[in-house]
């Protein structure tokens, strides 16, 4: 049961084409070395779902400033003006959902159902008139579940068997990807001994979990005002 | 500077025992206006509940920034969540106002923030379920652009982030309330003139006898 892999073996096992959901507001809870890692090995045409694009030059923005990444599902690519720029030219499909939506499309498939009932931006250019149905005297839109075949996430703390604890505002997507992806790979920075992590305090319980990276150092990039200064 | 002007405006809106969430850049700032102890419980799409004012970089947790970006402090009392429950909060209405930057509003109190079309479309964010799920969502941006063009509108061009959902509007050059005549002016900056601001707002507005300077 214990699921602690190299980091190039972990991403080995991700195909060119593959469907990638990536944790991670901003950087707390971005996996940048299960990333760097996926950029050295130069997978291609991939498929990324993630809340936003990182910052320029940081996290997934390198993947797609790489030509990794040939679809984006996001809510919000702000802080990036090369992504919008590369989605304006039409080199990089971004697709976004308002925040929540995408949260709760990613939680409903992590949960083993197929779709909920929304009643968000049902008059907005996001809803077209196919996804609308008359529920119980309302009008509502069907919303998809979505799941992926990979996930990467980055956990404050681990144990062998995958159980995972994450830190602070790092927690965001992490916990609902964890659950949404056929094969789930976690880096950390502590691998606590089986028995350690209090089973109430762990946040993602081990099934959901494939393959545990464990990290030496966490580099600059887990800085978000390193990452964006260079301080 | 104009928006150091609104975001202190902005700021008494804000009232003891609320839930808040600021929206990401100037509504953010509204914050650093606040008394430290006044009783607010401010809330942040990353799943925070309870941010508090932005710290410096060396006593910092990487871990916890606001969704903008910022390395924030928290209050006594406050609750760190996943990104499904942070939205359920919106959507279930638990939120007492929402203060929100726009590309466009206009007098039905439509909001345009998340999409020009072909030039700098930065996306949904939590724009759409806080427009349509705050009891109450004030705007706040600069009156005119970069241009001088009117940003405050009789009817918004870009695609909507939500509509009939505003019910005030903050800018550097006036405070206005959303009515079903139009927009009624509440108060208009200490150096404006009243032929000034009517002719850099595209809305209609209705000045009525006691309105006031800030």
């Amino acid at each position: 049961m214990n699921k602690q892999q190299g980091i190039e073996e972990a991403i080995a096992q991700i195909p060119h084409g593959a469907v990638i959901m990536v944790g991670g507001f901003g950087s707390p809870g971005t996996p940048f070395s299960l990333i760097n890692e996926l950029l050295r090995q130069g997978q291609k045409n991939l498929t990324l779902i993630k809340n936003d694009a990182n910052e320029k030059s940081v996290g997934i923005s390198k993947l797609i400033e790489n030509g990794q990444v040939s679809k984006l599902i996001t809510t919000h690519i702000g802080l990036n003006k090369g992504v919008i720029e590369m989605m304006n030219s039409g080199t990089l499909d971004v697709e976004f959902h308002p925040q929540g939506i995408l949260a709760e499309k990613i939680r409903i498939a992590g949960s083993g159902c197929f779709g909920f009932l929304s009643d968000i931006g049902l008059d907005s250019e996001i809803t077209n008139s196919s996804q609308l149905i008359e529920w119980q005297g309302k009008t509502l839109k069907v919303e998809s579940a979505l799941g992926a075949q990979y996930a990467l996430i980055h956990a404050e703390r681990a144990d062998p068997y995958g159980n995972l604890v994450y830190s602070s505002s790092a927690m965001n997507f992490c916990p609902l990807m964890a659950m949404a992806a056929d094969h789930v790979i976690a880096e950390t920075p502590h691998v606590e001994r089986i028995g350690d992590l209090m089973p109430e305090s762990i946040h993602t319980p081990c099934v959901f979990v494939s393959a545990i990276v464990h990290l030496d150092t966490l580099t600059k990039e887990y800085d978000v005002m390193e990452a964006r200064f260079g301080y | 500077m104009d928006i150091d002007k609104i975001a202190k405006r902005a700021s008494q809106e804000i009232r003891a025992g609320q839930v808040i969430n600021l929206g990401i850049g100037l509504p953010t700032m509204v914050m650093e206006y606040l008394p430290d102890d006044l009783e607010v419980l401010i809330h942040s799409e990353n799943g925070v509940l309870g941010t508090w004012k932005k710290t410096p970089r060396e006593l910092a947790r990487p871990q916890l920034i606001d969704a903008g970006g910022n390395y924030i402090t928290m209050r006594d009392g406050g609750s760190i969540f996943d990104s499904a429950v942070s939205f359920a909060i919106i959507r279930r209405a638990k939120l007492d106002l929402s203060i929100m930057g726009a590309f466009e509003v206009d007098q039905q109190g439509n909001l345009a923030n998340w999409k020009i079309p072909g030039r700098f479309s930065p996306g949904i964010g939590g724009a759409m379920e806080l427009a349509q799920k705050t009891t109450k969502v004030i705007v706040l941006c600069t009156h005119n652009d970069k241009y001088g063009k009117p940003k405050i509108l009789r009817n918004c061009t870009l695609p909507l982030t939500g509509a009939h959902c505003v019910s005030r509007i903050i800018t550097d050059k006036a405070v206005m309330d959303v009515s079903k005549d139009g927009l009624i002016l509440r108060e208009m900056s200490s150096n404006m003139e009243l032929i000034d601001l009517i002719s850099q707002t595209e809305a209609d507005l209705i000045i009525p006898n006691n309105m006031e300077r800030f």
